[in-house]
């Protein structure tokens, strides 16, 4: 099966003042969270897709999420855990739990608050995940990246053209990326909060597709701003 | 749901906007599976329509010629991953004399609204016509251009007299074909006469009776080639074309003009007169035109292999350069149907 998990697990925390998580906030007309779901739940190839959600925030995206999709959509919304690993762990479980542990599955991760993200990025994660076992979505740096070990001086700069910027989907087989996950010591778990570093760590291939540059992250009030200037014609 | 339009901003700029959509909230919910190019799209394209047009019409997402791929419908006429073909044409009231797209105001996609060069959008299901089975998505993505045929020869059946043995047609680009093939499907016995300026393209007319270049013909005073005509020519090629239908067909024939011209034409009235003829024009087309058209592709799998030969490049578009190399492909060639497969 091809599935998705949407992870909404941040609190807000950068988010300033604001009274909810930011993928609870309204873009347009609807919650960030709500626009981010309905891209997957809308492509032909994803069969069903997991929302991850803080714990107090589990019947809130329930009740949004059935409000705009309806009660028979195929989603299903469970809590996230603790760290980025924890949550992705959850979903883990939930795609061997409920579609079985000795099939293969495909497993599309999502920040919840990319809402912009588009048909063709989900199209090649799928293509790519499936052929290398693991990808990730990036967009060539267009800055200048600056290496800093002590965060005072430059202690390298990578040349330009072999940096990329990270976004998501960061799309998995599942079976192997639990096996990886499994492998990491109590160290390495914590250390490593990016599951394409794991692979990366343990010597697996991880494919890089083509974001795109307004595949934003809202993570600041100004992204906010920005996203609603891209969705305001 | 946040879904991206392509739109020209300016003549060869092409941006992504974003939109909001709401699936679940009616409508029938489509995405673009192949499309192709028309002229009037490039027209847009090359910044060849006038400064006004260009600054009343645009940004405006291009193209009004789709198969599109049911997503999700509401109302479960459709189902999930069935190819529809959605018309462009958008009537905002019926008229119980004037036809839907002749009524100035309904909308046309890619004409002052947003056309299908959308990663998602919305119609109404009453708008859309299932892809006739058996017939190519490359086909059923310019089925709008043969429903603009259909429609003319609909209007042609009400208006023209009932003597149809010799039927021409004058053009040889991608509507001269499609409408001579027409012609030849819904009037098998009559006699189909094509003419063009083109030798290499009347080639390809080898179902027609006779296919002419029209500098090689000759009709003398008394003689006349044709009951009724076609015209497909437009542009520049118009006048000349129109005047030499006037010259050949037969008294109280009718005239179909389906040929874009920005130019006034002018024409030979006195013989226009002295012959009786009846002259209309015919533009664009309606759902009934659409659902006659799939209906006969369906009935004729000859009429929907003779349209494949129209297929020409099939460009994937996976990014905004795609659709520019799209219509700088199409532009490099005189005949034929430049096709989209939208994967973006």
């Amino acid at each position: 099966m091809i599935l998705a998990a949407i992870l909404a697990g941040g609190t807000g925390t950068r988010f300033g003042s604001a009274s909810m998580p930011k993928q609870f906030l309204e873009l347009g007309s609807k919650p960030i969270l709500v626009h981010t779901v309905e891209k997957f739940l809308v492509h032909p190839a994803v069969e069903h897709v997991a929302v991850l959600t803080p714990r107090a925030w589990l019947s809130h995206s329930e009740s949004i999420l059935a409000a705009a999709c309806g009660a028979d959509a195929a989603v299903t919304v469970l809590e996230g855990g603790e760290t980025r690993n924890g949550t992705l762990r959850r979903a883990l479980d939930f795609v061997e739990e409920r579609f079985g542990k000795e099939q293969a599955h495909t497993l599309l991760t999502h920040d919840a608050v990319r809402p912009f993200v588009t048909h063709r990025i989900i199209s090649d994660n799928i293509e790519a995940a499936q052929t290398h076992g693991a990808c990730d979505t990036v967009i060539a740096a267009t800055d200048t990246i600056v290496e800093s070990e002590d965060g005072r001086f430059i202690s390298s700069i990578p040349e330009r053209r072999r940096m990329f910027q990270g976004q998501t989907p960061q799309s998995f087989d599942a079976k192997k990326l639990r096996r990886l996950m499994d492998s990491l010591s109590p160290a390495e778990e914590t250390a490593l909060t990016d599951a394409c570093k794991i692979f990366a760590l343990r010597g697996e291939p991880v494919a890089l597709v083509n974001g795109e540059t307004n595949n934003i992250k809202i993570t600041y009030p100004y992204d906010l701003q920005v996203a609603q200037t891209l969705l305001g014609d | 749901m946040i879904a991206t339009v392509y739109r020209l901003t300016a003549p060869g700029m092409i941006e992504p906007c974003c939109r909001e959509l709401s699936p679940a909230a009616g409508g029938v919910l489509l995405r673009p599976f192949r499309l192709s190019v028309c002229r009037a799209d490039q027209r847009y394209y090359q910044g060849q329509r006038s400064p006004e047009a260009l600054k009343a019409k645009l940004p405006m997402a291009l193209l009004h010629e789709c198969c599109a791929e049911v997503i999700c419908d509401p109302s479960g006429q459709y189902r999930r991953g069935e190819l529809v073909v959605p018309v462009p044409n958008l009537p905002a009231e019926a008229d119980p004399f004037i036809a839907e797209n002749y009524l100035f105001s309904s909308r046309f996609r890619s004409s002052g609204y947003d056309g299908y060069l959308q990663e998602y959008f919305m119609e109404d299901p009453a708008r859309l016509v299932r892809a006739p089975k058996g017939v190519k998505p490359e086909v059923c993505a310019f089925l709008e251009l043969v429903s603009v045929s259909m429609h003319a020869i609909r209007r042609f059946e009400g208006i023209a007299h009932n003597r149809r043995e010799r039927l021409a047609v004058w053009g040889d680009g991608n509507l001269g074909y499609i409408t001579a093939l027409l012609l030849r499907a819904m009037y098998p016995k009559a006699r189909l006469l094509v003419l063009g300026t083109v030798a290499a393209k009347l080639a390809l007319f080898s179902f027609a009776d006779r296919a002419l270049l029209v500098d090689d013909l000759r009709a003398g005073a008394r003689e006349t080639l044709c009951d009724h005509a076609f015209e497909c020519v437009g542009g520049g090629g118009c006048q000349p074309a129109i005047n030499q239908m006037i010259d050949v067909i037969a008294p109280e024939g009718t005239m179909a003009l389906l040929g874009v011209s920005e130019n006034l034409v002018g024409l030979n009235t006195r013989m226009v007169l002295e012959k009786g003829l009846r002259l209309f024009g015919s533009s664009r087309s309606g759902l009934a035109d659409f659902q006659q058209t799939a209906a006969l592709l369906a009935q004729s799998p000859r009429l929907a292999a003779a349209l494949e030969q129209l297929v020409g490049e099939i460009v994937p578009i996976r990014a905004v350069a795609d659709i520019h190399t799209a219509f700088r492909v199409d532009a490099q060639h005189s005949f034929g149907k430049t096709v989209l497969s939208f994967l973006i």
